[in-house]
């Protein structure tokens, strides 16, 4: 894929956005008590949010007639940029709960440091959007420790969690080519996420794994094979019907 | 031209919110500009929420109101920056508001565990419910004295 570094780092921000949203929507009439199934709904709803303002900038820098809509619709596996932890399957709530706060946490960091991009729009989005991603890192964080301090059971559940998720965190700090060139250095919020993590473990009486092995592949369009069956399923109407509206 | 603003903004005054009805979307703060430039008039809105999904709705009913008032011409942009604030909710808004169940905004706190005076009894005896409610702006609470449930309009 030929394109530019801004263009692929906004396609990049836009499918973790998506990605993760549509995840999250799985649990949409599924979750564990009301209150939760509205909360987990409502995040998925700010993500593909944020999602729609980073594809419309992505594809008013693409030109040839691309379109938010041909952008997350029309793309093939291999030109998703999105990381692999978000692509991941929902799994438990100790699973969703844990991912959203690693992820969150994430870009919570990212979208501080991008608020003084040299892009306008980049910036205008991350303002607009860290308000949002403020309160998802507060609600993951609080379910956090709530399972770790809960029942035998709950604490079981997120270190199964911890154990599945870690090896995908890694990538996050990883940098890209497009991010490097587009003047964002992820590898700079390591130290930061790390310890807002290990102070929130702490308190959720979980180990901080050790383990530094890290997966990657997602950011630059070699993905887990979790992510082609979410995108059949995501793309369906649109590569059936095309144009279709309703 | 000034007239002209200024009879547009009549008209957006009367466009009520699709999710919150009692509020008009000038109530609400999400109209950041009109501008009238060679017969064309420019209409700025702004997102509450990023994935608001009422957006879309608020721009038809926007053109449907200027079209049915003769302006034949309009263009609905949307801002992004500043980001909306519920700063920019009139005084008159937040008093609706409370009248028809939703605790309005109060600067004092984003998402407070308790202490949002319930809009039914105003008593402060109040906790919180869930951090999300029924819209991406509200949380919901429940009133301890007089039991009833409510939607607190977030701090944002």
């Amino acid at each position: 894929m030929d394109v530019n570094p801004t263009t692929e780092f906004v396609l990049h921000l836009a499918d973790n956005a998506l990605i993760l949203g549509q995840r999250n929507a799985e649990w949409c009439g599924h979750g564990p008590v009301l209150e939760q199934d509205i909360a987990i709904s409502n995040i998925s709803l700010d993500l593909i949010g944020q999602a729609r303002s980073f594809y419309q900038y992505a594809a008013e820098l693409q030109g040839n007639g691309a379109t938010e809509d041909s952008l997350a619709y029309l793309r093939n596996e291999r030109q998703f940029r999105n990381c692999l932890l978000v692509e991941q399957p929902k799994g438990d709530w100790a699973t969703t709960t844990l991912r959203q706060f690693f992820f969150s946490t994430y870009q919570q960091l990212l979208f501080q440091q991008l608020l003084s991009h040299s892009d306008e729009r980049i910036a205008a989005i991350a303002e607009k959007t860290l308000k949002e991603v403020n309160y998802h890192v507060r609600w993951s964080s609080e379910w956090v420790i709530r399972l770790g301090d809960g029942t035998a059971e709950s604490h079981r559940r997120l270190e199964q969690a911890i154990q599945d998720l870690w090896l995908f965190t890694g990538e996050l700090f990883t940098s890209t080519h497009y991010e490097i060139e587009s003047g964002v250095d992820v590898a700079l919020l390591r130290s930061n996420w790390e310890e807002k993590i290990r102070s929130n473990f702490e308190e959720a009486s979980a180990e901080m794994p050790t383990n530094v092995f890290a997966r990657t592949g997602g950011k630059t369009g070699l993905h887990s094979e979790h992510l082609g069956f979410m995108l059949a399923e995501l793309q369906y109407l649109q590569r059936s019907f095309p144009g279709c509206e309703w | 031209m000034v007239d002209t603003t200024q009879a547009v903004y009549e008209i957006l005054s009367r466009i009520a919110d699709p999710e919150i009805p009692v509020l008009t979307i000038l109530d609400l703060g999400i109209v950041r500009n009109v501008e009238v430039k060679d017969q064309e008039v420019i209409v700025t809105i702004t997102s509450t929420y990023t994935g608001c999904p009422a957006m879309d709705m608020i721009a038809t009913q926007i053109r449907m109101e200027l079209a049915a008032a003769g302006y034949s011409s309009v263009r609905i942009e949307q801002s992004i920056r500043p980001a909306w604030t519920t700063d920019w909710m009139s005084e008159a808004g937040k008093e609706k508001l409370k009248e028809y169940g939703i605790a309005p905004p109060d600067k004092r706190f984003t998402i407070p565990e308790d202490g949002v005076a319930c809009p039914r009894c105003g008593s402060n005896n109040t906790r919180l419910v869930s951090e999300f409610g029924s819209t991406a702006c509200k949380a919901l609470y429940q009133c301890r004295d007089c039991q009833e449930p409510f939607d607190f309009f977030k701090c944002h």
